[in-house]
């Protein structure tokens, strides 16, 4: 049984990145959408809702933006699965199964160029944020870390969306099952209001959730803040959720017939 | 050198549900030749495609191509092989180069060696001049030659053409032709799947007849046609009245049956030998019946097509309906 050399295996990987990152820049729209996304929620939640939202310490711009760049992740991680259903929609990817690459490049690929993209998406957005008042306050090793911390959890949602683009199979289907569970992960959590207003039940989801850890993480991270608990609660999310989704996602795409 | 068959396909089954599409199906196709899988809608061809490419999993029976088993070593045979599926996969936002460059690199050709190979196969292909536009503006014949081109980058033994022409007008379809037989005749292995009759025969060295997920029937163009019927020759003469000793003539020939009278003044003698067509002018002469046609007529592959599938072919029903 011949195999792919893992140095092989990675010049794959990178050229699927690439051509995947070269698509972005011929076609930003995409992008574009999922940048002006969190920015719209970003405004509604600043200037709509905001004034009604009362948080502990410091103000509702600097609750709400590790909220939103956490949330921009998590679109862009949603590019990965239509990507990958419109490559099977095309038969893209039959040509790629015919070719002596390394199986699982497509998917890494893909969730690298995620990466990349959700790098530069996060960059827009602080800048956006600061133009509504996010006032990061702690140390540069903290705000890294902290942003560090918002790209691992995209790239994790990036294997989710993998998976779940391989189940749909069309475009269509890999965007709305994209999108279903990003409202209740997000709502129910302390990503835009603070849990201990929330139902019993509710609470003790959101207390749980991977996006109350992260975005509580984050906050620590740039505003203040305790961070060590959520931030080790966001490393055991991550790493139980790529045990999982990483072979899943692999498994899938070989399986395809 | 002992030359390893490009496939080999033994009891291949493979079932979609309870859709059976292949059925037990065997065929061996020597190297360096053009072998045709000539097939109705349905019949199986792009699931035989699709396994030989390692696309798919048989469910039970053997597939071995270029030496390398399918399932055993999926990765040896596509080392090996080119697959055109019957829809061009081509990157659409990509340029037509980018797509080939890509290509190469996942054949682990290397950067610069890729550059090369891409370029030297759109200049074959006729596509340098469109090569730095996206394939997304491509027509669809340039789509198909790319998705041509693609398969070819990392000069592989046998490529897999799943109908390279459906869809095509003449003249695309002709240009593609003329790409197949060139490669062709620089022993490249060439499986290719077609609906059309005229395609197999111009193209293929070996035809397999595929229906109902199985070869039905398998060999030359020449050959398939003798198994429906033999030639025929037809003689034309200049005057009605010589019928009949014109039967008496041919009749002592030692065709192939006695001859039959088409209508007066026509005649027809299953051939029996090469040589049938110069004895029966001769023969003709002899008695100065007035030879004013001679053919020898082959049954077309339709025919043959219809007798062993007893199915018409699409190409068939569409010419009936227009007339
Ligand atoms: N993925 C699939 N799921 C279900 N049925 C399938 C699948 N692929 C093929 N089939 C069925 O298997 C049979 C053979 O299909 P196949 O595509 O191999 O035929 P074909 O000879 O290529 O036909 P065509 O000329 O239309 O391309 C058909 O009845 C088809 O409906
Ligand atoms: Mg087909």
């Amino acid at each position: 049984m011949t195999r792919v050399s893992p140095r092989e295996a990675l010049s794959d990987a990178l050229v699927m990145a690439q051509r995947e990152l070269g698509a972005t820049l011929r076609k930003p729209a995409l992008l574009v959408v999922s940048i002006v996304q969190p920015v719209m929620l970003l405004l509604i939640f600043r200037y709509v809702f905001g004034g009604a939202i009362r948080t502990p310490n410091g103000s509702y711009a600097n609750y709400l933006l590790p909220a939103i760049l956490v949330l921009t992740g998590i679109f862009g991680s949603l590019m990965t699965g239509i990507g990958i259903s419109e490559d099977l929609a095309k038969g893209v990817v039959d040509r790629l199964r015919s070719l002596p690459m390394a199986r699982a490049a497509p998917l890494v690929g893909r969730t690298l160029s995620d990466l990349v993209r959700n790098a530069v998406s996060l960059v827009v957005m602080l800048g956006v944020g600061y133009l509504v008042g996010f006032r990061p306050n702690q140390s540069i090793d903290r705000f890294l870390a902290a942003m560090a911390l918002v790209l691992a959890f995209a790239y994790v949602f990036s294997w989710i969306s993998a998976t779940i683009g391989l189940l749909a199979r069309d475009p269509e289907t890999a965007q709305s099952l994209g999108f279903i569970w990003v409202f209740p992960l997000t709502f129910a959590s302390s990503a835009f209001v603070p849990t201990h207003s929330m139902p019993a039940a509710i609470q003790a989801f959101a207390q749980v959730n991977p996006m109350t850890l992260s975005v509580d993480a984050v906050r620590a991270l740039t505003v203040g803040g305790h961070a060590t608990t959520p931030l080790l609660g966001s490393l055991a999310w991550f790493a139980a959720l790529l045990l999982v989704f990483v072979p899943l996602a692999v498994s899938r795409y070989r399986a395809l017939e | 050198m002992t030359s390893v068959p490009a496939i080999q396909v033994e009891g291949l089954r493979k079932s979609f549900g309870k859709v059976v599409a292949l059925d037990g199906l065997d065929l061996v196709g020597a190297e360096g030749r053009v072998l045709a899988l000539l097939g109705p809608n349905g019949a199986g061809k792009t699931t035989l495609v699709r396994a030989l490419a390692t696309l798919l999993r048989p469910d039970a029976g053997r597939a071995v191509v270029l030496g390398h088993d399918v399932v055993a070593d999926p990765l040896g045979v596509r080392r090996e092989i080119g697959l055109a599926g019957q829809f061009a996969a081509v990157d659409e936002v990509m340029t037509g180069r980018e797509n080939l460059i890509m290509v190469g690199r996942l054949y682990h050709l290397g950067r610069v060696e890729s550059q090369r190979r891409a370029g030297e196969v759109l200049e074959r292909f006729g596509l340098s001049d469109a090569a730095d536009r996206r394939a997304g503006t491509y027509s669809g014949g340039m789509r198909r030659r790319l998705d041509l081109a693609a398969t070819l980058v990392g000069r592989p033994r046998l490529i897999f053409l799943d109908e390279p022409t459906t869809g095509l007008d003449p003249r695309s379809r002709a240009q593609l032709w003329e790409m197949v037989e060139q490669l062709r005749d620089e022993g490249t292995s060439i499986l290719l799947t077609t609906q059309y009759m005229d395609e197999a025969d111009q193209l293929a060295q070996q035809i397999a007849v595929i229906d109902g997920g199985r070869i039905v029937a398998e060999g030359t163009a020449s050959t398939l046609k003798e198994r429906v019927g033999r030639s025929r020759l037809l003689v034309r003469l200049a005057e009605r009245d010589r019928t009949e000793e014109a039967r008496a003539a041919l009749g002592a020939l030692d065709g192939d049956g006695p001859p039959e009278i088409l209508a007066p003044g026509e005649l027809s003698l299953a051939m029996s030998a090469d040589d049938l067509p110069a004895r029966a002018v001769r023969a003709l002469d002899r008695i100065n019946a007035g030879i004013v046609g001679i053919e020898v007529r082959t049954p077309t592959l339709e025919e043959v097509f219809f007798a062993l599938t007893g199915r018409r072919t699409d190409g068939e029903r569409r010419t009936e309906e227009a007339a």
